[in-house]
């Protein structure tokens, strides 16, 4: 058990290996090896939910060790209740992935399996890090196997698509690295021991004003990119719909909840009396970007750009909830993260299949599927109505939490968001309704094939943890409920020493 | 009876890497001589064998002695841990660059015995630049490495720009050649002495207010900034790379480099300690200069060596953050990305060096397309290289720059780092350019092909292995650099 994370979050990269030394030809081999590591992957992974002690508000499964020691940085790796669910969120996900990418990708099939473990092992590191070096080598590292993901398997407009993904991200998390150092400068100056070891961090009591302001703008633009919060998101349309559908997945699951998690895990604990200063403003966006996501989604006339824009309403929720500081907003904001990547991931999952039937995924294509593809379109309305938050699904739970949070905090920023959700019932139902009712319009739609057993096989994973979720969400709240508790307290007596220090000025 | 001829005692052991070069060169010079002519491969190994002798001779010093400091020749040669760590960057680029050219000098049909030879007194230049304790040490080894990276420049004889690039290099070397040895002079005027612990003592007696020491600095300044290639002094880098065989051109922005940087960092921290001269200031400004200048004329360039030459040039930017920060971990982490620098800049080129197309090197952007469907482990490991000079982790390059950055933010230049990351920044589009043409993009007309080179191939794995060491593991070189720099900082 000692070294469980570390052997979850290598395990994919151990496969890249081995794939790398598969000869080409055997496709079939390699695909199945590929399945074969992200599986066990996902079993190995299990342990971090049975082992998991709900009780507890500190971070489990904790290992550290020295990497290099002159500068304080050490390999620590752990999971608590905020991370616990995305790290199986991630190894969930990816089986998934892979088998609906089985005939999709056309090309090099090898090399994009590669690229999927090794953005794994990516994405593993960032939840579990607990120290900034370790964190932003993770975080960092991620970016490329996304960039080829988009840029070689990728859509028409792919290149453009990458090099904007990539450079909007490097922009915002190179400016955070200068903020981690000044961080770890003005830690080591104040109490003498340099570290970048996050819990040590968190403790350090930063002076308030101008500086603790600053860095927490640098921390929460890198996050707002990712997330991606307006006005920071124009990169995702375009990288979303450019990338093949494993990699529209994997986007939407789990790289933009890199940008909340760093919220939660970072901004709030190390800034807390500039998050909870610009707070207001993070409302502000968050109810802009949930509105704005929802009109944008809403006159879309392709379909995978309609789910992309939803995303961003759908975040802007998540980072509402999270700054609410309260414990309903943020358990909240956490299944929604967890929501998020199960319903919209389900649906980017069925947009490619639809997409690998007709290459389209213009909505005016389309008509009258329930008629042709009866399976397919009852899924579809299931994953649609989960992502509008119709009760007894998930996305209900994740909302409603979020928005009893918000009503304690700022009524109109409630208020504004809970449009949001009509909205996203007129976006969704309204797509729903030209793409499957009606008349079948188009004769190349007439000789569709229903959802083979393959696919089954990718959905129905997600859609028992969409009912799951939307009927019993106290086995995933439990778990998450003393670190937040743990989380508000800290950042309320950290913001309170803070301004304790401020009043003998 | 004639009096027995009295040698002065002098002790050889400062210099035992540098003779090691030195001896190595006069054998290749007498082997050249004899047969077989028509094959020179015999050469160039022995040739890396005695770098890797110097190589060996180098760690040892440093291990054995823990790189106490060793003077030789009345303290004008000065072997501490700071020169021995140069003399490992100075060591595995010329020992990159030796095993690059074997084949590709034979390739390009201008094999011959001076080259190896040119390429060890260049780099015994480089030592000697390193481990100078006399500003004239710095001039003779300044000079022993221009002359030979002159001749290098042209050894492609008949082709038209690389006579402009040895002409260029010559010229403009040359005039800060000049400058340098007037500054020389002037400091000299000013001190009564050159040797650089003397200096020290006069400037801190009050020959700092002297108009002719600043006017003296000033001058090795710009001599300094000819050969590290900083803005404003960067014009000749372009075409003397372009022009060059790339793996002198290798050569010239890894192992010339490192040694200017050894000089000028010696200069300014031991001769310059107490002059009321604000430098850093300066350097300041034109850190900011060179990378900005470099970045954004990159960004235009469709020839992978002009890129990678205007690359170089930022990247001088980056390395002066270091030395406007200052102290050990700021001048510290200059050497240590001076030898990420060496193996990635060295990789880089020599990844390029091992293809061609219709017969020509693919020096242009579209040479590369579809590379990584035709070569994928060459295509792989330059996109390594790659990425490495854009900074991203796990890469040797990330933690070169997370040294440099950090050495900056922990000296209250903030600012400067953020102008280095925003560069960074925009830098990534054209390293990423190039991966988008070998990933992205399909292979147009005639083929690139790769041209079978052993030895190439070991340069490669060399220079992978660093990359890929220096940024999973970097503590240990990150010491030994920051260590190396500690007694400079008395």
């Amino acid at each position: 058990m000692a070294y469980l994370l570390t052997l979850v979050t290598f395990l994919p990269t151990v496969g890249a290996v081995v794939l790398l030394l598969l000869p080409r030809r055997q496709e079939g081999t390699t695909k199945l090896a590929a399945l074969v590591t992200t599986v066990v992957t996902f079993v190995v992974s299990l342990p971090v939910y049975f082992s998991f002690n709900p009780t507890v508000a500190d971070y489990q499964f904790v290992e550290q060790r020295a990497w290099i020691p002159s500068l304080g940085v050490t390999y620590h790796l752990g999971v608590d209740g905020i991370s616990v669910l995305l790290v199986l969120l991630t190894t969930f996900l990816m089986p998934l992935v892979l088998l609906s990418s089985w005939t999709s990708v056309e090309a090099r099939w090898k090399e994009f399996a590669i690229t999927m473990l090794l953005l794994e092992t990516g994405m593993l590191g960032v939840f579990v890090a607990l120290d900034l070096f370790l964190f932003y080598v993770f975080w960092e590292a991620m970016l490329i196997p996304m960039y080829l993901i988009i840029g070689v398997w990728g859509g028409p407009n792919r290149i453009y698509a990458a090099i904007k993904f990539i450079l909007y991200t490097l922009t915002g998390s190179l400016l955070m690295l200068v903020a981690i150092l000044v961080l770890y400068f003005l830690h080591g100056a104040a109490t003498n021991t340099y570290t970048f070891d996050l819990p040590v961090l968190a403790r350090f009591v930063l002076p308030g004003g101008r500086t603790q302001d600053l860095l927490f703008l640098t921390f929460a633009l890198a996050f707002a990119i990712k997330v991606p919060m307006f006005p920071f998101h124009t990169w995702l349309p375009d990288a979303h719909v450019e990338a093949p559908t494993a990699g529209s997945v994997i986007l939407a699951g789990v790289l933009l909840k890199m940008g909340t998690y760093g919220f939660l895990r970072f901004c709030l604990p190390l800034f807390p009396q500039a998050s909870l200063h610009f707070a207001p403003w993070i409302f502000a966006l968050s109810v802009i970007g949930i509105i704005y996501g929802a009109w944008v989604s809403t006159v879309q006339p392709d379909i995978k750009k309609l789910v992309a824009y939803s995303s961003v309403s759908h975040l802007g929720f998540v980072v509402l909830g999270l700054f609410t500081l309260t414990p309903q907003g943020l358990v909240g904001g956490i299944i929604q993260m967890v929501n998020h990547g199960l319903s919209t991931g389900a649906l980017f999952l069925m947009v490619g299949m639809i997409y690998e039937r007709r290459h389209t995924r213009l909505i005016t294509d389309f008509g009258g599927l329930w008629t042709v593809i009866p399976a397919f379109s009852g899924l579809f309305l299931i994953v649609c109505l989960s992502s509008i938050g119709l009760p007894g699904l998930n996305g209900f739970v994740g909302e409603f939490l979020i928005l009893l949070g918000a009503f304690q905090v700022d009524r109109l920023a409630a208020v504004l968001a809970t449009s949001g959700i009509i909205f996203a019932a007129v976006y969704l139902l309204w797509m729903y309704q030209r793409v499957c009712f009606g008349e079948v319009t188009s004769e190349a739609n007439r000789r569709l094939v229903d959802l083979t057993p393959r696919e089954w096989a990718v959905l129905l994973p997600v859609l028992l943890f969409i009912v799951w979720i939307g009927v019993y969400p106290t086995t995933f709240t439990a778990m998450t409920e003393p670190s937040v508790q743990a989380l508000i307290t800290q950042v309320q007596s950290k913001a309170q020493a803070t301004s304790a220090m401020l009043i003998p000025r | 009876m004639n009096p027995a001829l009295v040698l002065p005692a002098v002790d050889l052991r400062p210099i035992l890497p540098m003779l090691v070069l030195a001896v190595t060169a006069g054998l290749v010079l007498v082997l050249d001589l004899v047969p077989p002519r028509e094959r020179k491969d015999h050469l160039g190994f022995i040739s890396a064998l005695g770098v890797v002798a110097a190589l060996i001779m180098t760690y040892w010093m440093t291990f054995a002695t823990g790189g106490a400091e060793l003077r030789a020749f009345r303290g004008m040669v000065v072997m501490d841990a700071y020169a021995l760590f140069f003399n490992i960057i100075i060591g595995y680029a010329t020992g990159l660059v030796l095993l690059l050219s074997m084949d590709y000098m034979r390739r390009e049909g201008v094999e011959s015995g001076e080259f190896y030879i040119l390429v060890l007194l260049s780099s015994l230049g480089m030592m000697l630049m390193a481990s100078a304790g006399d500003l004239i040490i710095i001039f003779l080894g300044l000079e022993t490495m221009s002359i030979s990276l002159y001749v290098l420049a042209g050894f492609f004889r008949a082709r038209l720009e690389a006579g402009e690039a040895s002409m260029k290099y010559f010229l403009i070397g040359a005039f800060a050649s000049g400058f340098f040895l007037y500054g020389i002079a002037l400091i000299f005027g000013a001190t009564g002495t050159t040797n650089l612990d003397r200096i020290a003592n006069a400037v801190t007696a009050g020959a700092g207010r002297d108009p002719m020491l600043v006017i003296g600095l000033g001058l090795l300044l710009v001599g300094f900034g000819f050969k590290i290639s900083s803005v404003p002094f960067h014009m000749w880098a372009p075409d003397v790379y372009e022009g060059a065989p790339t793996s002198v051109t290798a050569f010239i922005a890894t192992g010339s480099k490192a040694a200017a940087f050894a000089a000028l960092l010696r200069v300014l921290l031991t001769a310059m300690r107490g002059a009321p001269v604000d430098w850093p200031m300066l350097l300041w400004v034109l850190a900011v200069l060179t990378m900005t200048v470099g970045n954004v004329v990159a960004l235009a360039q469709l020839n992978l060596k002009r890129m990678l030459a205007y690359s170089s040039i930022a990247h001088v930017g980056y390395m002066l953050v270091g030395v406007v920060a200052g102290g050990a971990l700021g001048n510290g982490s200059v050497l240590f990305y001076l030898l990420v620098y060496t193996f990635t800049t060295a990789g880089a080129f020599g990844a390029i060096l091992v293809l061609e197309r219709a017969g020509h090197e693919a020096v242009r952007l579209e040479d590369f397309g579809g590379l990584a469907t035709r070569h994928p482990l060459v295509a792989l490991a330059l996109s390594i290289f790659l990425l490495s000079l854009i900074g991203i982790p796990p890469t040797a390059g990330f933690v070169g720059k997370f040294y440099l950055f950090g050495a900056a933010v922990k000296s209250g230049y903030v600012w400067l780092a953020v102008i280095g990351v925003l560069n960074s920044a925009a830098a990534a589009y054209y390293y990423l350019r190039l991966i988008v043409y070998m990933y992205m993009r399909e292979p147009e007309g005639a083929p690139t092909v790769l041209a079978p080179s052993l030895s190439g191939a070991l340069a490669l794995v060399v220079a992978l292995w660093g990359v890929v060491q220096l940024g999973v593991a970097p503590g240990p070189l990150f010491d030994l650099a920051q260590a190396a720099v500690v007694p400079l900082l008395r």
